[in-house]
């Protein structure tokens, strides 16, 4: 069975590309566009990767994350925050929280989808 | 004098007497019983008696003539030194007379010489003083001096503005000669820099020291103190900080400004960094997956065009966002229009290589102008003409005009189409080797000005003609004029380290700090329910009476004003309504009085009013207090009038102003400082010695 990679992005010009590239690289996904579908997906999907990005309007990525290493049931979900904040001390909240990965927009497609493999194994 | 001789005879005859053998005494027994020996003997006495008379009459007169000159001698050197010994006496004492004269008129030279030297070494120092307190007042940048203590010892126009800027003038009674400074800046603040500066001091190092700070009234001050070295010691060491210079600026508004253009920065940066990810993973997902269908081809296609439209219009908003910020924060500083022009000329000669000259300039204009950008818009035009248009030398003319300057830069060439002057006015400098993202519009309307072109056929010339603001006057005077005396601004006698630990009542009333004040009332009964309605306040320090430092307030009373009142100080209840209450204006008051000694003509009565007060406003006003009516009892004890006018009329004193709490306050004040030399005469001067007297005289039994 395929693993499942959620990815929570508001910018439907990423999400689109994310999707694409996750699905060619094998993987089944699903699409949340603010912090609480994510959390919300995530217990319902169940996926074994989230690509968070950290810029929601009501809760932040970095809460989602928090929430996530913080619950026995979601812990194991890798997170691999996606985002335009690239200052050092926004990477080191990130992993700081749990997260697992830190990608910096703009990013190489080959890089993440590098990225997430060595996450998940083959998928 | 006879006497004595005769007695000293008769000593001398005994002590012959006792000494003779007996052969001897038979001997003179026989001379003196012989009869021609009583004859002897009473010429002997006569001669005696003549010779006594003659001497006394030849030595009376010169013993008296010695003691007149020992008198005049006196009179010289202790009284009159101009004083010289008359010659009318003992011949043989003239010499000395004249001897002394000459030592007299030796001392007078000296003295006078001396005098001379010290008069012009104060007059230099007064000179020196006068030139630096000018130049602080200039200074745009605030300027305090403060002592060791923290005393104030100077301060400036802009000073005063900057700090007293707050409501209703509260923030401004902090500042003032002879006052603390940590009243204003925090105390933990300025201790820390002190530190800074000794040491560096100690290790002869002259760094600066700088330090941000906040307001009471929450504005963030930029500091900079440097350090004010004392006299070396004795011991030739390093010289002690006798006290600093602190130079301060607003930075509220600059660290608001930085923080929003940081903000501005920040949120640039990632929304351009969010759209390169969709524009980049879109192209990588294309390029790298050929295979894919034409449908999400499409899609990605799409999504690159869309955001690198975003992308533009973010940046265009930016910029736009940045050229208004820098509209905002655009430097009008005035300048002479010479110099203005000269700035542009050059410019324009090496920038844009075209040749300048001057046609008609008023040399005695001054504008009020951004030269920057305006040398920058005017060299663009004149690139433009001669690149565009092969003009080969522009003229500029200065002139008033209607309350403007009249600026223009002339040309002869072809006309202008209007479409043409309207696009180099609207178009930004970029181009015609100018960098900058302004228009001349924006230019023009930053200074509040106008610009156009115009022909002149019959000259065969055409020009822009830009109208721009002239230096006001009132603007400078505007900000200056508030602030009368400058030269009260300054006191460096406060430079003396005074301890903390002396009572006041051992200081001299020549070195201390007054506010003296005054109050208008209701009526004359503060326990019946009578309320103040206006303080006034002055400040005297070192005997200085410091106009520039005042208090004054009105006063709502909460209750009705009597028509005896209002015939005494001519404050009528519609001058009251929207008055601050008492409980807003004593503590403010208080401050104002803070670390000083109160005086206050029958001040009993005033002083009645504040402590009935004490509950309602919180504020005790517990340093001692003078009283100018006792004081006055005590130094002219015969009179019978001691009321204000009578004892101010008493000194000569001009009355003017009267009965409004302010005008008494200055008039007690100025009667306050006469009275402290006839104090000092009658032995009185330190504030203890003041208050003792006052207690003794008659007035001091009145009760309120």
């Amino acid at each position: 069975m395929a693993k499942r990679i959620l990815i929570a992005d508001d910018e439907p010009n990423i999400v689109t590309s994310l999707e694409f590239l996750m699905e060619q690289a094998g993987y089944e996904t699903k699409v949340a566009t603010n912090g609480q579908e994510a959390l919300d997906l995530a217990a319902s999907f169940r996926p074994d990767l989230v690509l968070l990005d950290i810029m929601f309007p009501a809760k932040s990525g970095y809460e989602v994350c928090q929430r996530l290493k913080g619950e026995p049931a979601t812990r194991s979900i890798k997170v691999v925050i996606v985002s335009a904040k690239g200052r050092d001390v926004e990477v080191a909240k990130a992993l700081e929280l749990g997260a697992d990965a830190y990608i910096a927009k703009p990013f190489s497609t080959r890089e993440l989808v590098a990225k997430v493999r060595e996450l998940l194994g083959n998928p | 004098m006879p006497a004595i001789a005769l007695a000293l005879v008769a000593i001398a005859c005994v002590v012959l007497w006792s000494d003779f053998v007996p052969a001897e005494r038979d001997a003179a027994n026989d001379l003196l019983t012989s009869p021609r020996v009583g004859l002897l003997v009473f010429f002997a006495v006569a001669l005696a008696g003549v010779l006594a008379f003659v001497t006394y009459r030849i030595t009376a007169p010169m013993v008296r003539s010695a003691r007149q000159v020992a008198e005049e001698v006196q009179l010289t050197a202790h009284g009159n030194p101009e004083h010289r010994l008359s010659l009318s006496c003992a011949p043989p004492l003239r010499g000395v007379v004249k001897a002394v004269n000459d030592l007299a008129g030796i001392r007078s030279q000296l003295m006078a010489e001396h005098a001379a030297a010290a008069t012009e070494a104060k007059a230099q120092v007064d000179e020196e003083r006068k030139r630096l307190a000018a130049l602080v007042a200039e200074l745009d940048q605030s300027v305090l001096v403060c002592n060791r203590d923290g005393r104030v010892l100077l301060y400036n126009a802009a000073a005063k503005a900057l700090l007293g800027g707050a409501e209703n003038g509260a923030a401004s009674d902090l500042i003032g000669l002879g006052r603390s400074v940590f009243g204003i800046i925090d105390r933990a603040v300025i201790m820390h820099a002190v530190e800074a500066m000794e040491q560096q001091t100690a290790r002869s190092t002259r760094e600066s020291t700088h330090f941000v700070t906040t307001t009471r009234d929450g504005r963030l001050l930029r500091v900079h103190a440097a350090p004010v070295a004392g006299a070396a010691d004795a011991a030739g060491g390093m010289p002690e900080l006798s006290g600093y210079v602190l130079l301060l600026s607003d930075v509220t508004e600059d660290v608001d400004a930085d923080a929003k253009r940081v903000a501005l920065f920040q949120g640039l940066v990632e929304t351009t960094r969010a759209a390169l990810a969709n524009i980049r993973a879109a192209i990588e997902n294309l390029t790298e997956h050929p295979e894919m269908d034409a449908a999400r081809r499409a899609r990605f296609g799409t999504i690159i065009r869309d955001e690198a439209v975003g992308l533009s219009e973010r940046l265009h908003r930016v910029t736009a966002e940045v050229t208004e910020r820098l509209r905002a924060r655009w430097p009008l500083a005035e300048m002479r229009g010479e110099d203005l022009l000269t700035l542009m000329r050059r410019r324009i000669e090496r920038r844009a290589g075209l040749p300048t000259k001057l046609e008609a300039v008023d040399s005695e204009l001054w504008l009020r102008v951004d030269s920057f950008s305006l040398a920058q818009g005017l060299s663009y035009v004149a690139r433009r003409l001669k690149d565009e248009f092969q003009v080969r030398e522009v003229r500029f003319r200065l002139a008033a005009s209607g309350g403007h300057a009249q600026l223009d830069i002339v040309w002869q060439g072809p006309p202008l189409s209007s479409e043409t002057a309207f696009a180099w006015q609207s178009e930004p400098f970029t181009s015609a080797g100018e960098e900058s993202a302004l228009t001349l519009t924006e230019v023009i309307e930053r200074h509040a000005g106008e610009m156009w072109y115009q022909r002149d056929v019959p000259a065969q010339v055409a020009y822009f003609r830009f109208l721009l603001p002239l230096a006001g006057e009132h603007a400078v005077l505007r900000s200056r004029s508030a602030l009368p005396s400058r030269p009260e601004f300054y006191d460096f006698d406060l430079f003396r380290h005074l301890p903390a630990t002396d009572a006041l009542d051992h200081r001299l009333l020549t070195d201390l700090a007054f506010t003296v004040f005054d109050t208008e009332t209701t009526g004359l009964r503060p326990s019946g329910g009578d309320e103040i309605i206006a303080i006034g306040a002055v400040r005297i320090v070192n005997e200085r009476l410091l106009q520039g430092e005042t208090f004054e307030s009105l006063i709502d009373p909460g209750r009705g004003l009597p028509e005896s009142a209002v015939a005494v100080h001519g404050i009528t209840p519609e001058a009251l309504r929207g008055a601050p209450t008492i409980d807003k204006v004593l503590p403010r008051f208080h401050r104002f009085a803070a670390e000083s000694v109160l005086v206050g003509h029958n001040a009993a009565f005033d002083m009645r009013f504040l402590q009935l007060k004490e509950a309602q406003t919180g504020v005790r006003f517990e340093q001692p207090v003078l009283d100018t009516l006792l004081l006055s009892a005590v130094v002219h004890p015969e009179q019978d009038l001691h009321g204000l006018e009578d004892i101010a009329a008493r000194l000569g004193v001009a009355v003017i102003g009267r009965h409004t709490a302010l005008g008494d306050a200055l008039l007690t004040a100025e009667a306050f400082l006469r009275m402290i030399p006839l104090l000092a005469e009658q032995g009185i001067r330190t504030l203890g010695e003041a208050r003792a007297a006052s207690k003794k005289t008659y007035y001091a039994r009145l009760e309120y």
